[in-house]
């Protein structure tokens, strides 16, 4: 009786779903961030469908507020996949010059991620869009389906979900209207990094520890990246031992202490840490069911 | 508080190496809220360690907040995700919750009790391996733990855990537990599982959750954590035969031809034969493929990219089985389906249906029963309801390869999309295919249509002739036969008196008659399509859906539609045969222009009006339209 580990399972579903989304979608796309779980899409993509190019394109919804990192990570990634990479900029939010220092977090997010993901699916009428969420990220995700159907106005209705029986997923849909695959949906984030592990995949350096310049900020440690970072008054970078458990925006990502400079170091982290990786996110502190208010407006 | 039960420092290589070597248990949790079901998975969430400090952080505010243990911990509120249904204390959907020990990865679905049940359970458990189904210590077997059982059986859990909870309740009463479980396998007998496993709890007090409880000295089996972590389960049997629904066709340049899916049974190794359906044609598998290297194996559950020695036509929905032991092949079952929409279903009415990678147009007929879900009653039924489950019979438009669900849960699953909405409205179960349909595998051909076609030098067709009795189809018919012939090209003409006269002669002329004479011309129109005939029909066929029915038989371009267009008044003053006075008399019923309509073609390929042309030259319309369309010479 053969037995698939929990880590094969979850890859042999993620191709799976992959697959039937490619068949069933007429342009589709994979919404890339950068981060470890993107990582861990694209390479299960490449596997998917190998010896084929994953057959659509990347795109990243840039804030221009990613760390300098991320986007040397990410023009490497886009020539190892030989997949076209789509960049998107918001130019309503580039006019404005919306930052999360002068208009917060709420309208930062709001401008350059989910009105700018809205305007490039749009604009290049994609009809199917990957994304790397999972499931035990935040609780409204848990009830969120693999494949998740949006209204032309890419709006989410949690009371109006589609059922998701067996491995039988319905992307059908009308002209205008979307749907989002989230091939990851089952996994959690000790099996992203065992699988990052186990299969030896690339991801951004700000993952492993290493010393940083960085500030401390009502208890969060913020690394100051670049010179736009507006300093307080007596306020020096100092150079801290830290790494990332999650990636996003440099100004609204917190740092940890951490000596991990190796994966198992990680994993061991991980094994022992006391909070969850959102914890790092400003974004998530707003309101407690703020994350089901942002998708409902078409956040990802 | 939780510091002391993680893993010390020096534990950690076994640990991650355990962590990296452990198995998957997918689980549904069956009970109402007030049978504490939520409580039971955030105390598994909470010992397993899955809960982080900014969780337990949010857990105690929220606890004080809106929690119903009076500000202490209220595991329930963990497992609670919507804010809308958080205000509302209740749970409105399928939930999923992750959890893992050293030994096992679980994923929980949690699914509610109240008067969605049906439509969400069958969801949960449609992709669990084992059910949890929570009793309330006090109350004992109830109305809605015999519903949960059987959704649980039906959907084809076999292993089912009966937690007992609450037992704090009640003293911790080894009577009161002992009579449950009586009870209960007294009732659960009829439902075929394979292992019913009682156990003792309290999820509020953690009796008996993750290890032995000193409250319950006379329950010597494991606590539930310990039996999840242990039990069998026997979903992946390699020893099934092969079955691989094609997703996608992998053809990166044109040397390289493979067909991707995920085994949803058995094994497969280079140099199995294999079987394609629905064509039937059989190969070896030359390659398994894969990005970290060609395969020696593939066993049921992984996805992979086969290459077959022989260059066989095979597409997206097709399915590769053993050519040994191959799935059956069917357009018609009994199943049964769960209905998940406010809009009930109509019988005959066309909705789609997804199975395995294959999308196809289906009609259920009248339920043959419903399932009353609380006393497992079989009821009359003319339809089915949001949450009824009833058995009906399945029509799809074109065979398909399946197996029944009680042998394979993927291979004989289905789910239904509204044409219109694109809901999914409902989800169905294989039990059988009907009648002929049943174990006739279509036999590939080694001549097929093509090989037959370029020996005739032309392509095969059906020129469908349509229009008024005496409108003068048979005359322009004939003559294109007399023309064709003179070409060279094979052809035979199917005259609708003809037919009647013989292969049809048990029909009348009603509209069900009528339909059924379309059906049967079809189908032979098609036959002989196959052998590479140019076919010619004439038949008044004055209903447009049974044209189209025509059309569906017979492949794109193939179906020729001629509307020989002379008006009734024309035809009535000819009236050749005397049966338009006939039918003005009254003497011959349901005739098409006196008391039952004609359907003008909307897109017929030629429109022929005989009062602008002679039947020759009509004849010689269609005979330059075929040979316009590269349908005569072929090089």
């Amino acid at each position: 009786m053969p037995n698939l580990t929990h880590l094969e399972r979850l890859e042999a579903e993620s191709i799976d779903i992959l697959r039937e989304a490619v068949a069933e979608a007429e342009h589709p796309v994979m919404l890339y961030s950068i981060g470890k779980d993107s990582s861990v899409m694209l390479h299960l993509a490449r596997k998917a469908f190998f010896p084929s190019r994953p057959p659509f394109p990347l795109l990243h919804v840039d804030t221009t507020w990613k760390f300098t990192a991320m986007y040397e990570f990410r023009e490497r990634m886009a020539a190892e996949s030989g997949m076209p990479l789509l960049i998107h900029v918001n130019p309503e939010a580039k006019r404005l010059g919306i930052n999360p220092f002068a208009h917060g977090s709420a309208l930062h997010t709001d401008m350059w991620k989910t009105q700018g993901l809205k305007q490039a699916l749009d604009a290049h009428g994609f009809d199917l869009a990957f994304g790397g969420a999972r499931r035990d990220e935040e609780k409204s995700r848990a009830k969120e389906r693999v494949f998740s159907f949006r209204t032309t106005q890419h709006q989410w209705d949690p009371k109006n979900q589609r059922p998701e029986l067996w491995r039988l997923y319905n992307a059908r849909k009308n002209k205008g209207e979307s749907i989002r695959v989230f091939p990851l949906s089952n996994w959690t984030e000790l099996d992203i990094w065992q699988y990052i592990e186990a299969e030896n995949i690339p991801i951004v350096p700000l993952y492993f520890a290493a010393e940083r310049p960085v500030v401390e900020r009502d208890g969060t440690l913020l690394m100051v990246d670049d010179d736009r970072f507006p300093l307080n008054d007596g306020e020096r970078p100092a150079m801290r031992r830290v790494r990332f458990r999650t990636l996003g925006c440099y100004p609204l990502t917190g740092a940890i202490e951490s000596d991990a400079t190796t994966l198992p170091d990680i994993i061991r982290e991980m094994l022992l840490a006391r909070t969850t990786e959102r914890q790092g996110r400003v974004i998530d502190n707003d309101a407690s069911a703020s994350m089901e208010k942002k998708k409902k407006e078409g956040y990802f | 508080m939780v510091a002391e039960i993680r893993p010390a420092e020096h534990d950690l290589a076994r640990h991650l190496a355990a962590h990296r070597q452990k198995s998957l248990l997918r689980f549904i949790t069956c009970g109402s809220v007030d049978d504490g079901k939520s409580t039971l998975i955030g105390r598994l969430l909470y010992e397993s360690k899955a809960l982080l400090d900014d969780q337990l952080a949010t857990l105690e505010i929220d606890s004080k907040r809106v929690g119903t243990q009076n500000g202490e911990l209220d595991f329930a509120l963990l497992v609670d995700g919507l804010s809308a249904e958080r205000e509302q204390g209740i749970t409105i959907d399928v939930a999923y919750r992750f959890f893992a020990t050293e030994k096992r990865k679980f994923i929980v679905a949690d699914t509610p009790g109240h008067e969605q049940y049906t439509r969400n359970m069958v969801t949960g458990a449609s992709t669990a391996d084992l059910a949890v189904i929570l009793i309330d210590a006090r109350k004992g077997v109830l109305t809605q733990t015999r519903r949960h059982s059987y959704l649980v059986s039906l959907l084809g859990i076999r292993r089912v855990v009966l937690a007992v909870n609450k037992l704090d309740m009640v003293g911790y009463s080894r009577e009161i537990f002992d009579i449950i479980d009586r009870d209960y396998r007294e009732f659960a007998a009829k439902l075929g599982f394979e292992e019913i496993v009682s156990i003792p709890l309290s999820a509020l007090r953690g009796d008996n959750m993750t290890e032995a409880s000193a409250n319950t000295p006379w329950y010597s089996g494991p606590s539930l954590m310990q039996h999840l972590e242990t039990v069998e389960v026997g979903a992946a049997d390699a020893s099934a035969p092969l079955r691989m629904p094609v997703q996608w066709v992998n053809r990166p340049n044109h040397d390289f031809r493979g067909f991707s899916g995920r085994l949803l049974g058995g094994r497969v190794r280079p140099g199995d034969l294999v079987r394609v359906l629905p064509s039937g044609k059989q190969s070896k598998v030359s390659r398994i493929v894969t990005l970290d290297g060609d395969l020696l194996e593939a066993v049921v559950g992984q996805s992979v990219t086969l290459t077959l020695a022989d260059e066989i036509d095979i597409s997206r929905g097709d399915v590769i089985c053993s050519a040994a032991d191959p799935a059956g092949l069917a357009d018609q079952f009994e199943a049964s389906v769960i209905w998940m929409s406010d809009e009930a279903m109509l019988p005959g009415r066309p909705y789609l249906v997804k199975i395995g990678a294959s999308t196809l147009g289906a009609s259920l007929g009248q339920p043959k029963y419903v399932v009353d879900v609380n006393s497992l009653d079989h009821l009359a039924a003319k339809t089915l309801h949001l949450n009824e489950i009833g058995v009906c019979n399945l029509t799809l438009d074109r065979a398909v390869a399946f197996d029944a669900y009680t042998d394979n849960r993927d291979m004989g699953s289905f789910i239904v999309i509204d044409r219109f909405s694109n809901q999914t409205v409902g989800a169905g179960l294989l039990h059988f295919a009907l009648r002929r349909s049943q174990n006739i595998h279509w036999q590939a051909v080694e001549v097929d249509k093509d090989a037959r076609a370029r020996q005739n030098g032309h392509r095969p067709c059906v020129l469908w002739m349509t229009g008024f009795s005496g409108s003068g189809k048979s005359t322009i018919a004939n003559i294109v036969e007399r023309k064709l012939h003179a070409l060279g090209a094979r052809t035979y003409l199917l005259d609708g008196d003809n037919v009647r006269h013989g292969l049809n002669k048990d029909l009348g002329f009603t509209a069900a008659d009528r339909v059924e004479n379309i059906r049967r011309t079809g189908e032979v129109a098609k036959l002989m399509v196959d052998a590479g005939l140019i076919v010619i029909t004439a038949f008044i066929s004055p209903f447009r859906s049974e044209r189209r029915l025509a059309r569906s038989m017979v492949a794109d371009g193939e179906f020729v539609e001629i509307f020989v267009d002379t008006p009734l008044a024309v035809v009535e003053s000819r009236d050749p045969k005397g049966l338009y006075r006939k039918a003005r008399r009254g003497e011959l019923k349901n005739f098409t222009g006196i008391d039952s309509p004609y359907e003008v073609p909307e897109s017929a390929e030629i429109h022929i009006r005989t009062q602008e042309s002679n039947p020759e030259d009509a004849a010689g319309m269609i005979v330059d339209y075929l040979r316009e369309r590269g349908l005569l010479g072929l090089s």
